[in-house]
């Protein structure tokens, strides 16, 4: 007991211990420290996805057309609406939470219980909510073509909505064997191979005369980009991926090399490769840290129900644990801002 | 108990009725980008970008102050625990981005257009 709820007595003993200097306990302190820490690594992660987008800013992703996917509305671009969801969720985990803290403070040990066991819910439903949306991103949606020189490529019709390589790509009579390990000579193997080749996506342009391609670049709206003669000036608008004209599609795409479809951390079908490590990385360590809150708030909510708060007439480890969940909120409310808004 | 504890449900009520209502107004504008916040820009950064960072901060303020109760530790500790957080990471972002764009001045200007 005396290890876990230090009291304060100042007056007796300046070096004997037990002095609260902050006005916070060794546990509590550690864990506001720990939070700092753990802040700074998380500022570091998003200034390097800061760092990447300001060195590519002219051609990263536009988030509101990466993330449009809704549960049970296929073929629905609902821009935002998902994260949105999940970020309720999880701001209303952390208030589940100040409760059971509250009801804490007041010794209601069945409260306390009440309000942890749905925070754990909620925590649960976030971390699911993240799954489906990885399973998105994985997946894709569009498909697009990398070409020679490393830059990404999709498909629009003449009246600039994004169409699918599936809806176009021509079926030819040619036939790849994925490279196994068991057939290579040293090691060798290669991921899945795509559903179209490149020669079956370039027929199936060339048979499709409405198609343009739509590059990566960020079109500009100044002077010289409004007088560009590759650029479509119809579909091409200030802010927006730039639409190429039907002739300079034809060329960029005789420069394909790849097909893309979905995401992995090599490429992705959505634009610059290090906007995929970057959601990987930094919400699948954000998830990673919801899903050890989810564990630590079982093993407290274990605790609660067993009496070991009501023994040591102190409920102040709900309040530690507290802390570290509404910092698991609040690493979210940037995540959201700098992946999803900005 | 050296603290003295009353029931805080209300503000916490409180609290997440502002949380909500700030959320919901960044998600209509994210999906809207009025014209007038979109293409008008102060400090080479568009006024939407700054009203959603800035809204982000008020976010944190009101988690970090009500619900992590920061409000009722002493000023000592919240010093402690805000101001290295926030030097260490205007630092960071000031380093890191000013780097981003000369870089991305270097390959706009250089003849290397791609090379990792």
């Amino acid at each position: 007991m005396g290890a876990t709820v230090t009291t304060a007595d100042s007056q007796q003993k300046t070096w004997g211990g037990g002095n609260e200097p902050l006005g916070a306990n060794y546990g509590k302190l550690m864990m506001w420290f720990f939070i700092v820490s753990d802040a700074l690594t998380f500022s570091g992660f998003l200034a390097a996805y800061g760092f990447s987008r300001f060195k590519f800013i002219e051609t990263w992703p536009l988030p509101d057309e990466v993330f449009t996917h809704f549960p049970f509305m296929h073929g629905v671009s609902a821009p935002m609406y998902y994260v949105a969801l999940m970020t309720f969720i999880l701001i209303f985990s952390s208030v589940t939470m100040v409760l059971a803290v509250d009801a804490g403070h007041h010794m209601n040990k069945m409260k306390v219980a009440f309000y942890m066991l749905l925070t754990i819910v909620g925590g649960m439903i976030f971390v699911g909510s993240q799954a489906w949306e990885w399973k998105n991103f994985i997946h894709g949606e569009y498909g697009a073509i990398e070409t020679k020189g490393g830059s990404l490529l999709q498909f629009v019709d003449n009246t600039g909505k994004r169409v699918k390589l599936e809806d176009f790509a021509a079926t030819l009579p040619e036939e790849r064997e994925q490279l196994k390990k068991s057939n290579g000579r040293w090691f060798m193997s290669e991921s899945a191979l795509p559903t179209y080749s490149v020669a079956e996506v370039q027929a199936g342009f060339k048979s499709h005369p409405d198609l343009l391609v739509r590059t990566e670049i960020i079109f500009k709206g100044d002077a010289a980009s409004l007088k560009d003669p590759k650029v479509n000036q119809k579909l091409s608008h200030h802010k927006h991926k730039t639409v190429l004209t039907r002739a300079e599609s034809e060329v960029m795409l005789a420069n394909a090399s790849l097909v893309v479809e979905g995401a992995n951390l090599t490429r992705n079908e959505y634009g610059s490769k290090l906007f995929a490590d970057f959601f990987f990385f930094i919400t699948g360590f954000h998830g990673f840290h919801v899903f050890s809150g989810v564990i630590i708030n079982i093993i407290i909510f274990f605790n609660v129900l067993l009496g070991t708060y009501e023994k040591r007439r102190s409920y102040e480890m709900v309040e530690k644990v507290g802390l570290y969940w509404h910092f698991v909120d609040l690493v979210w409310v940037f995540v959201f801002t700098f992946f999803y808004l900005v | 108990m050296s603290h003295e504890h009353v029931s805080n449900t209300k503000r916490i009520w409180l609290v997440f009725g502002i949380l909500s209502v700030i959320t919901t107004f960044e998600v209509a504008m994210g999906i809207i980008k009025p014209d007038v916040f979109h293409m008008h820009n102060f400090l080479s950064m568009n006024l939407l970008n700054w009203m959603f960072i800035i809204l982000t901060l008020v976010k944190a303020y009101y988690i970090i102050w009500a619900f992590m109760h920061m409000e009722g530790e002493k000023a000592s500790l919240r010093w402690t625990v805000v101001a290295p957080v926030i030097f260490l990471v205007l630092y960071l972002l000031f380093i890191l981005l000013v780097e981003a764009d000369y870089i991305f001045e270097v390959f706009k200007d250089a003849t290397i257009k791609w090379n990792f």
